[in-house]
């Protein structure tokens, strides 16, 4: 019989529906104020006092609070507006000091049977919620650059041990190696040598001045895996570090060759953010030089809180800030702050050995950072920036050896109790493996992010309520029927946002709005096709379904090709225009099956297998 | 109960059309190539800090303050509301930009709130012209692989020519008015390729439909028949388009305002062009049945016809 859907089908189309509205709803839960508290280190977790301890100074400092609740991930404690959220994590943190992490955050409101099924609501972009984005680009020069400084003591290490004499290995700007020797015949053996220890070299011999040379570059894969390591091992560190600065929901993530994209949703204080996350600082400990040591084996130092004052330190590292466990920042018995480092094990054995042989002897922590600075060049007549880096090295502090240092000690000497917090911090995250810069910065205040919201689901509101009208008048009884599809598709729509926590941008606000102008089309289509057949005099019946067979390959090509541009704009675009790419291509998948379907089973529903006569279209 | 249909001669004037489609194209690439694109921070590169004043700001006494604070490259206007200020400065980076700007505007005790700061390097820019440029390209040439299997080459061709169109006028009165060119633009103008496309296909489906079973050899009448089986539902379509659009316009606050403009103006363009630059186009490259056969395999109900 024509116009009639068999009874699985709409059950499965039922279903859908249904399921789409489960998980749709949690998103009509506003979301609270919250903050969010976490321990600083294995050793302080947040339990059930914890929690008791932060009602009490939330009900001492007069700040008003919703509930508080103990999550896997610390505790959480709500608050009914912003300015009370914002007082209470002063006063907590103030309260608790420095031992928990105190963060600002937007808690979900999600029924507990709704959670248990997976259920949330969709992710706020930055733009809706304020924080912080930067994107970052590695220093891939440098990280290269490091690696051949570890590949000059090596073959140092190697030629010395084969007792085949060098007369010195350069690192060339070019970003390869020379090596120079006496003879030709010591320089074949060499590079035999050097070639069956590092198979990632690319050696070549020449003869210059009359001196034997080696040139030594690396491979292509080597290159490749340098650089993927340096990105990796800075993903590591940068995402200690922003766990350390107490974010909510932060991503970290790579986006391309080189480039690191950091967002801290809620962050205010982005410049606080900024000095830790770009700081590629890193600590050096050396012996301070006999005084009759050879100029070659030393290098002279100023003291970092004392320009003019200078020191001559050993060549030798003993250890680096990446032989650190661990590292708090406290103070000393005269109230000047201090660091107090623990050193893994290898670093602690190292530390002893040599200590234990200089006793009474001087030894100096350097503070080693990674800057650059801009310069504008002017190329042929463009203005092209450049970067410049340059590393900064001062003497933090040089004290007497009194016994054999073990794997924990203190450094002292630090400015200012910031300067501590933020070393101890930066030595607990870890060094940064080749140095980065900001290439791009957004923030976003929260009331700005308040007022987008509230300006996009307005104008989503008042769309489409014009559209509901427009078809309701226009087509009648159809038009009610695409109007319960095309609300059948924004709950759909918000349920696929959902499912798979896309974020939701301004943006995409905006593609959900074309969405909705955009979905009625391929109700439009079959509803003209209808009015067409009925008007060539074709009963009702057969009009109703030749109208939805032959729009369909138009709705079909129609859509896919929107769908291309669609994939097309996700692909190349980042952040925001993702977004919208995104709810646009769901879009017009929901839309489909909306439009198509839905309506197809209420005019079914409505006029299927029944005598009609005429039918107002 | 069966009407006789009502068909418009929209061939007509297709010749006039055609000129004046070629004129607007001349006059989008002419102030293209003369004015350029106002291409927002996202793609010049440079850093930008929206402030808000809880009265309406004195345009000409921030950039007297901000010169004094030795910002003196500063662009200094309104954005949406008169309290709202958008202050576009050179390309240097520095984390605390837009507390420096604060602490430069509230000199004489002002109340002034950071709303938003960002910084994009010149890279990072030139980077997203040339993508956007490049994804606009691969669009057009998936586009154009999609029909040109579906349909046929012709087809095509006047799809992705009937887009070009589009977008270059819509770029053209975005350079003409000097309206600000940023990322949510260019996915405004994708987005037109997704609409405009969307209205072409429609039309091309009913031609190749039409070309098929109408017994009549003329092209220009089966163009005009498909055009006005079309009509309304083109009609209906783009007004529902427009009506949300002009909501977002009005209500979607300054930033997406862009967005909302280049979309309006390529619904427009798109709705004409699909008729006026795909049709006649085709027209033009001497459609004939002979080009549709053979007939693909889903097209069975056209035997259902009388």
């Amino acid at each position: 019989m024509l116009n009639r859907f068999s009874l699985w089908k709409s059950a499965l189309i039922i279903f859908v529906l249904f399921f789409a509205g489960i998980y749709a709803l949690p998103n009509l839960y506003p979301e609270d104020f919250a903050v969010q508290l976490t321990g600083n280190n294995q050793s302080t977790q947040v339990d059930e006092q914890t929690l008791t301890r932060v009602e009490s100074i939330l009900k001492a400092s007069g700040v008003e609070f919703k509930s508080s609740e103990l999550q896997e991930r610390g505790g959480l404690i709500r608050f009914n507006d912003g300015e009370a959220q914002l007082r209470g994590r002063e006063a907590l943190a103030q309260a608790l000091g420095q031992s928990y992490v105190v963060a600002l955050n937007l808690a979900p409101t999600t029924p507990e049977w709704l959670s248990n099924i997976g259920a949330g609501p969709m992710k706020l972009g930055l733009d809706l919620r304020g924080g912080v984005h930067f994107l970052l680009e590695v220093d891939m020069a440098q990280a290269v650059s490091q690696r051949l400084d570890v590949y000059v003591s090596d073959i140092k290490g190697n030629l010395r041990k084969e007792r085949l004499r060098y007369r010195e290995v350069e690192h060339r700007e070019d970003g390869s190696l020379s090596v120079r020797f006496a003879d030709a015949a010591t320089r074949d053996e060499a590079s035999g040598l050097l070639g069956r220890t590092f198979p990632e070299f690319l050696i070549s011999s020449a003869e210059v001045e009359g001196n034997a040379l080696l040139y030594i570059s690396l491979s292509e894969a080597t290159l490749r895996e340098i650089e993927d390591y340096a990105i990796k091992q800075n993903l590591t560190t940068l995402r200690n570090r922003v766990n350390e600065l107490g974010v909510a929901e932060p991503l970290v993530q790579r986006q391309g060759r080189n480039r690191i994209v950091v967002q801290l949703p809620g962050i205010q204080d982005a410049a606080a953010a900024k000095r830790i996350i770009g700081k590629t600082a890193n600590l050096e400990f050396r012996l301070e030089a006999k005084p009759d040591a050879s100029r070659t084996t030393t290098e002279t130092y100023e003291f970092r809180s004392e320009p003019g004052r200078t020191a001559a330190l050993e060549k030798d590292i003993i250890i680096t800030g990446s032989s650190v466990a661990n590292a708090q920042s406290n103070f000393d018995e005269n109230g000047q702050p201090q660091v107090s480092i623990t050193l893994d094990t290898k670093g602690g054995q190292l530390m002893g050995r040599v200590t234990r042989d200089a006793i009474q002897r001087r030894m100096a922590v350097l503070f080693v950072e990674y800057k650059a600075r801009t310069v504008t060049e002017t190329v042929e007549g463009e203005k092209v920036e450049k970067r410049v880096p340059y590393v900064e090295k001062g003497i933090i502090s040089l004290a007497t050896i009194q016994s054999a240092l073990g794997s924990s000690f203190r450094i002292t000497g630090l400015e200012n109790p910031q300067e501590s917090s933020e070393l101890a911090l930066l030595l607990r995250a870890g060094a940064l493996a080749a140095p980065i810069y900001f290439v791009e910065e957004r923030t976003v205040g929260p009331s700005m992010g308040a007022e987008n919201i509230e300006l996009g689901t307005l104008s989503v509101q008042i769309g489409f309520a014009l559209v509901l009208l427009f078809m309701l008048v226009y087509y009648k009884v159809f038009g009610l029927v695409a109007n319960i599809a095309l609300t059948l598709n924004l709950v759909l729509l918000v349920a696929v946002m959902s499912i798979l926590s896309a974020t939701l941008t301004l943006p995409g606000i905006a593609g959900i709005v074309l969405t909705v102008g955009m979905a009625v089309d391929a109700n439009v289509l079959i509803f003209e096709r209808i009015k067409e057949e009925l008007k060539i005099g074709m009963p009702v019946q057969s009009a109703i379904h030749s109208g939805f067979a032959r729009a369909f390959t138009t709705i079909l090509d129609a859509n896919v090709t929107t769908l291309l541009a669609a994939v097309i704009l996700f692909a190349m675009g980042t952040g925001p225009v993702k977004g919208f790419a995104i709810t646009l291509s769901v879009g017009i998948l929901t839309s489909m099956f909306t439009a198509i379907l839905v309506t197809r089973m209420m005019v079914n529903f409505i006029y299927g297998g029944k005598q009609i006569k005429s039918v107002k279209i | 109960m069966a009407e006789k249909e009502r068909i418009i001669n929209f061939m007509g004037p297709r010749k006039l059309l055609a000129i004046l489609s070629a004129i607007l194209l001349l006059a989008s690439v002419a102030s293209l190539v003369i004015n350029g694109l106002r291409f927002g921070l996202d793609f010049t590169g440079g850093s930008l800090v929206e402030v808000g004043y809880e009265q309406a700001a004195d345009l000409n006494g921030i950039r007297g303050q901000l010169t004094d604070a030795g910002f003196d490259d500063a662009v200094v206007q309104t954005f949406g509301a008169s309290t709202d200020v958008l202050i576009r400065l050179g390309e240097t980076h520095d984390p605390k930009l837009g507390d420096k700007v604060i602490q430069a505007l509230t000199v004489g005790g002002e109340s002034v709130e950071l709303r938003r700061n960002e910084y994009v390097g010149a890279q990072v820019g030139e980077e997203l012209r040339e993508q956007g440029g490049l994804g606009m390209l691969l669009a057009l040439g998936m586009i154009m692989l999609y029909l040109a299997f579906r349909f046929q080459f012709k087809f095509s061709l006047g799809a992705v020519l009937a887009l070009v169109h589009d977008v270059t006028l819509v770029l053209g009165i975005f350079s003409l008015l000097q309206l600000d060119f940023d990322l949510t633009v260019l996915a405004a103008v994708l987005a037109v390729i997704g609409y405009s496309l969307n209205d072409t296909i429609v039309v091309f489906d009913r031609i190749r439909e039409n070309f098929r079973i109408m017994r009549v050899a003329d092209s220009v009448e089966i163009m005009n028949a498909s055009l006005s089986q079309t009509l309304s539902r083109t009609l209906v379509t783009s007004l529902t388009t427009a009506l949300v659009l002009i909501a977002l316009f009005i209500f979607g606050g300054e930033s997406i305002h862009g967005f909302a403009t280049a979309l309006l103006v390529g619904i427009g363009v798109g709705t004409y062009s699909s008729i006026y630059v795909a049709a006649n186009l085709l027209l033009a490259m001497n459609i004939t049945k002979e080009d549709l056969i053979p007939p693909p395999k889903e097209e069975t109900e056209v035997d259902e016809m009388p």
